[in-house]
């Protein structure tokens, strides 16, 4: 067993490559192995599958997937613009020109420079780069391809001054370019050679039904013809084609246009492989095993630019794939890779598409079964093949206009299980047929992450997940594409109809209405007293889950105190007493120190306080100062002493804004790029107080390096050059979460008012209990749905979410001080009622390190003779 | 009244659905008024928790039997029992209540249901 160290090079950081660096640090690859990433790209992985929506993003920090710009494991080294130049195998050495470190301030003084790296194992990740067919005048200015954000920066600033642009190439990246040029308000014209578009996934109907959704957008498909030669003198001025299959002289007709984007499939990139010697596929790519092992036991390649089989992969799911089987060979696992599902469902230019399986009816034998509405544009196409028992399976299929049935038509595929006796009624519109499915607990229900039916199933019935989003945290089914979401929460109902389960979204036993109806019901009636609500919407006195649910909803609505009159017994726990209950019946007191800064006057008061009540005292990972050990008859004076400081409550105690972190900022640091100790402090305030379906956290951190640790916040503000990053739906705890990138580079300004509508949807619409990162997951559409809300304000809410908002801004009080004044608040502080200054006798402590502590309890304990009996009871009644 | 009843406070001093801690006979007893009007007592001391808190408890139905969340862990006690609903294994005392001219009597300790 040695216990040295390996170096693990990455060449490529792509989707693939970032990917796999993913897998190797979550399944502790890193305690073994440094590694080393080369990518040739000035940024780091962003999400090339999304690469059309960076004309809709704010930055193209939005399709990052690596925001940060570094890896959070500090064993992982990420070298980006810089260029492998050669790998000797036999030294196992690789080289690369790369900027010269150190020399930041200056780069373009300094070209860069070689430097090598020693591999114990080096990991392929190249990638493809797009394919330029040999057509005269594909040099001018004008032309283009579609891969990278410089590509798109390109096509954007030559849209400019175009009217008109072509995309050669029909198949599903042409169609995602020509959007592109649509977005930018382009003529748009695709053209492809094949006689329909999506020619490898699209019989000729299924692509007549395409080009229909697509023309009525304004896009002019030339399907079945040769593109000749693109047209002018330096720059494009047109495109010349001729049918296909015709010999050149043939009769040609002429597209103008000043942009023309080259879209007509992708070669791997597999130069250096070939330059070190290694095997290629005859069809080119880095011929691989089964466990993506090139012909050097110490290579490996992965995702576009490997040939598993031979066989080049151009879609995403197969290279992650990919990239988990060498994590699992380098940790000596068992994985391989054996092919993978090519089935494809995508929105194109709004039309819904998806393919899969055998689709072409190649099976000898096999039938096809044809579902068309031309009127409405929809297409469907089932490929299916008789058993010897007489019953169907399901080969494949085509789906166009309407692709609503793949989450449950793929599987079947997978599982090859009988169809039922009339097939057909998969395919029809819902409301002709409806079917009910059996599906083998081995069928694969989630493609890109490899998780069965079973799996999905244990998830419901022994790991304790309810619904869709616990699933998908428990399995990572649905994780990915999303495809599948229908299908899990097919499973999970049909699981739970099987146990007797009724599948009750209802609060408790008092409420059938979820938390986000009786949220509703309230703000349409205005309630404020729970028995108004409870006689009218529900059943029975409530319970200690509708009571404290009811109880947030009013705060949230209405900012009343919630030792109100109508509001005080129901309140939960810590709320009832304002103060957080400890395990032997004392509190702890938890001062607000809004973004964690304190003046020295103000840490002595606490220090005082915490030494006048003999408090044991223990910073928080808030940034803020807990005292334990309180009883609750002393809690008012401990607050009259802190009040009367200028603390006001930090509602540690509450389901609501707990902190917002901050790191010093650029007041202090030499790194700093923005006040973020100042917007902490400003956000604090501003959601103080602010009542939620949980407690809520934020963070605000001055440059990128991230000392705040924002991204594990519900909300999270990274300072970038420009303004800030938001980030929201992070959390720590037994279920950590990372939040992710909702808008960049915002002014203060847009921030708060993003900050406002996100929270305040939060509010209205999360279940009880539910963070904002499950919340998020339960959300059709995901983060997707919040930016469309929030940034977008697509269900124009926007303004009234704000000023909703600004209500509770302006009508925040600090609710310790409104309890010292108000005597019948104050006078639930009392150890007994017949006996209020008695300490209640069950509550010792003991020491340790030099402060209190709880001592165990045995049992109940009898005060016995200290107190007379009789005597305080006396005393007591008036 | 014999000696065994203890006055603790006035009915007016107990809020619907809202504990008060009592001390009776050197014990912490926890009191609550029902919606109903009913007085319950028990004893304040979670068997769970370990720590004499019950009376801080929420104070609800289930399936029509009145019961009080533990603050700590959430177990619930039956009013009137003070069994556990959660672990049948487990109760709490309860004691026997009266109300005389708006005053709480909380008197000796009821003997268990079987």
């Amino acid at each position: 067993m040695t216990h040295q160290r390996s170096t693990l090079v990455v060449v490529g950081h792509g989707m693939v490559g970032h990917r796999f660096v993913q897998a190797a640090i979550e399944r502790g690859l890193t305690e073994t192995h440094d590694i080393v990433v080369i990518g040739a790209e000035r940024r780091p992985a962003y999400d090339r599958v999304a690469l059309t929506s960076f004309f809709a993003a704010e930055s193209a920090d939005e399709l990052s997937l690596l925001p940060e710009g570094e890896y959070d494991d500090p064993r992982v080294t990420l070298v980006l613009d810089a260029e492998v130049t050669e790998v000797d195998r036999a030294g196992r050495v690789v080289t690369y020109v790369s900027p010269a470190p150190g020399d930041v301030a200056e780069p373009l003084s300094n070209p860069g420079r070689v430097e090598t790296i020693a591999y114990d194992a080096l990991v392929l990740a190249t990638g493809a780069a797009p394919f330029v067919p040999l057509v005269e005048g594909r040099d001018k200015d004008g032309c283009f391809v579609y891969r990278t954000i410089e590509d798109l920066e390109a096509i954007r600033v030559a849209s400019a001054t175009a009217t008109s642009g072509i995309v050669i190439g029909g198949g599903l990246l042409g169609l995602e370019a020509a959007n592109a040029l649509v977005q930018l308000g382009l003529e748009t014209h695709v053209v492809e050679m094949a006689p329909r578009l999506m020619p490898v996934q699209l019989d000729g109907s299924g692509g007549a039904t395409l080009v229909r959704h697509i023309e009525k957008l304004g896009v002019t498909v030339h399907a079945g013809v040769l593109t000749e030669a693109i047209t002018g003198e330096d720059s494009v001025a047109g495109l010349r084609m001729r049918p296909a299959g015709t010999e050149e002289g043939a009769e040609t007709s002429t597209v103008e246009a000043q942009v023309v984007v080259f879209s007509a499939g992708i070669r791997p990139r597999d130069a250096l492989a070939r330059e070190c010697g290694l095997d290629l596929a005859e069809r080119g790519g880095v011929l691989v095993d089964e466990q993506c092992r090139t012909s050097d036991p110490h290579v490996f390649a992965i995702g576009e630019c490997a040939a598993p089989a031979g066989r080049m992969y151009g879609l995403v799911a197969p290279g992650y794939a990919m990239a988990e089987v060498v994590v699992d060979a380098l940790r000596e696992g068992p994985g391989t890779f054996t092919g993978a599902d090519m089935s494809t469902k995508l929105k194109l230019l709004g039309v819904d598409v998806a393919s899969f399986g055998d689709a072409f009816a190649t099976t000898p034998d096999s039938l096809e079964l044809v579902y068309s509405d031309a009127v409405a544009g929809v297409y469907k196409k089932l490929v299916v093949a008789e058993s010897e028992d007489g019953s169907f399976r399901l080969l494949g299929g085509i789906l166009v206009g309407d692709a609503s049935a793949y989450g449950t038509l793929r599987p079947l595929v997978a599982s090859g299980i009988a169809l039922p006796a009339n097939p057909e009624e998969l395919i029809l519109p819902a409301s002709r047929g409806s079917i009910e499915l059996g599906m083998p607990d081995e069928a694969q229900v989630c493609s890109c992450n490899d998780v069965t039916k079973a799996q999905v199933v244990h998830a419901v019935a022994e790991e304790g997940c309810e619904d869709v989003a616990a699933v998908k945290t428990c399995t990572r089914a649905g994780s990915t594409c999303g495809s599948c979401v229908p299908l899990v929460k097919n499973i999970i109902e049909e699981h739970f109809a099987s146990v007797g389960k009724v599948v009750d979204k209802g609060l408790c036993e008092h409420f059938r209405l979820t938390r986000q109806e009786l949220f509703d019901v309230v703000a349409v009636h205005g309630y404020r007293r729970f028995d108004d609500i409870v006689e009218a919407h529900g059943t029975g006195r409530g319970c200690d889950v509708c009571k404290p649910a009811i109880a947030s909803i009013l705060a949230s609505q209405f900012n009343g105190h919630v030792l109100d009159s109508d509001t005080r017994r129901l309140q939960d726990t810590n709320d009832a007493y304002l103060a957080n209950i400890q395990r032997n019946g004392t509190y702890s007191v938890v001062p607000r120190i809004p973004g964690g800064e304190i003046t020295p006057e103000k840490l002595i008061v606490i220090g005082e306080v915490a030494r006048d009540f003999n408090l044991y005292t223990k910073i928080t990972g808030g940034q803020r100062i807990d005292l334990f050990g309180a009883r609750m008859e002393e809690l008012p004076a401990i607050w009259r002493r802190l009040v009367d400081a200028g603390f006001e409550s930090g509602h540690a105690y509450g389901k609501s804004l707990r902190t917002v972190k901050s790191c010093v900022g650029s007041t202090w640091c030499r790194f700093g790029v923005q006040d973020s100790v100042g917007l902490a402090i400003a956000l604090e305030l501003r959601y103080r107080g602010l009542r939620s379906p949980h407690k809520l956290k934020g963070g605000v951190s001055g440059c990128a390096r991230e000392c705040a640790e924002a991204r594990s916040k519900d909300f999270g503000i990274i300072a970038t050059e420009k303004g800030w990053n938001l980030y929201v739906g992070g959390n720590g705890g037994a279920v950590p979460a990372h939040a992710r990138l909702l808008a960049g580079d915002l002014d203060t300004e847009t921030l708060i008012s993003y900050l406002d509508r996100y929270l305040m949807y939060y509010i209205r619409t999360a279940d009880r209990l539910q963070r904002t990162a499950g919340w998020i997951d339960s959300l059709e559409g995901g983060l997707d749905r919040v930016r469309e809300v929030v940034v977008d304000d697509a269900l124009g809410l926007g303004a009234e979410l704000e000023a909703e908002m600004a209500r509770h801004v302006g009508s925040y009080f600090d609710e310790w001080q409104a309890t010292l004044e108000d005597p019948d608040k104050l006078s639930r502080f009392v150890s007994f009622v017949n006996a209020p200054d008695t300490p209640d006798p069950a509550i010792s402590f003991t020491e340790e390190r030099g402060q209190i502590r709880p001592a165990d309890s045995e049992g109940p304990v009898e005060l016995g003779a200290l107190i007379p009996v009789g005597a305080p009871a006396e005393g007591a009644v008036r | 009244m014999s000696a065994e009843w203890e006055r603790v406070c006035l009915l007016d001093d107990l809020e619907v659905e809202r504990g008060v801690t009592a001390l009776v006979h050197g014990q912490a007893i926890a009191i609550f008024r029902t919606h109903d009007g009913e007085v319950h007592a028990l004893g304040n001391y979670d068997p769970f928790a370990r720590a004499s808190v019950l009376a801080r408890g929420i104070v609800g139905t289930r399936g029509g039997v009145p019961f009080v969340a533990s603050p700590m862990h959430k177990h619930a006690f039956d009013l009137r029992t003070g069994r556990c609903l959660d672990d049948e294994t487990h109760s709490v005392p309860v004691y026997d209540v009266a109300v005389e001219d708006g005053v709480v009597l909380v008197g000796r300790r009821k003997q268990a249901v079987a």
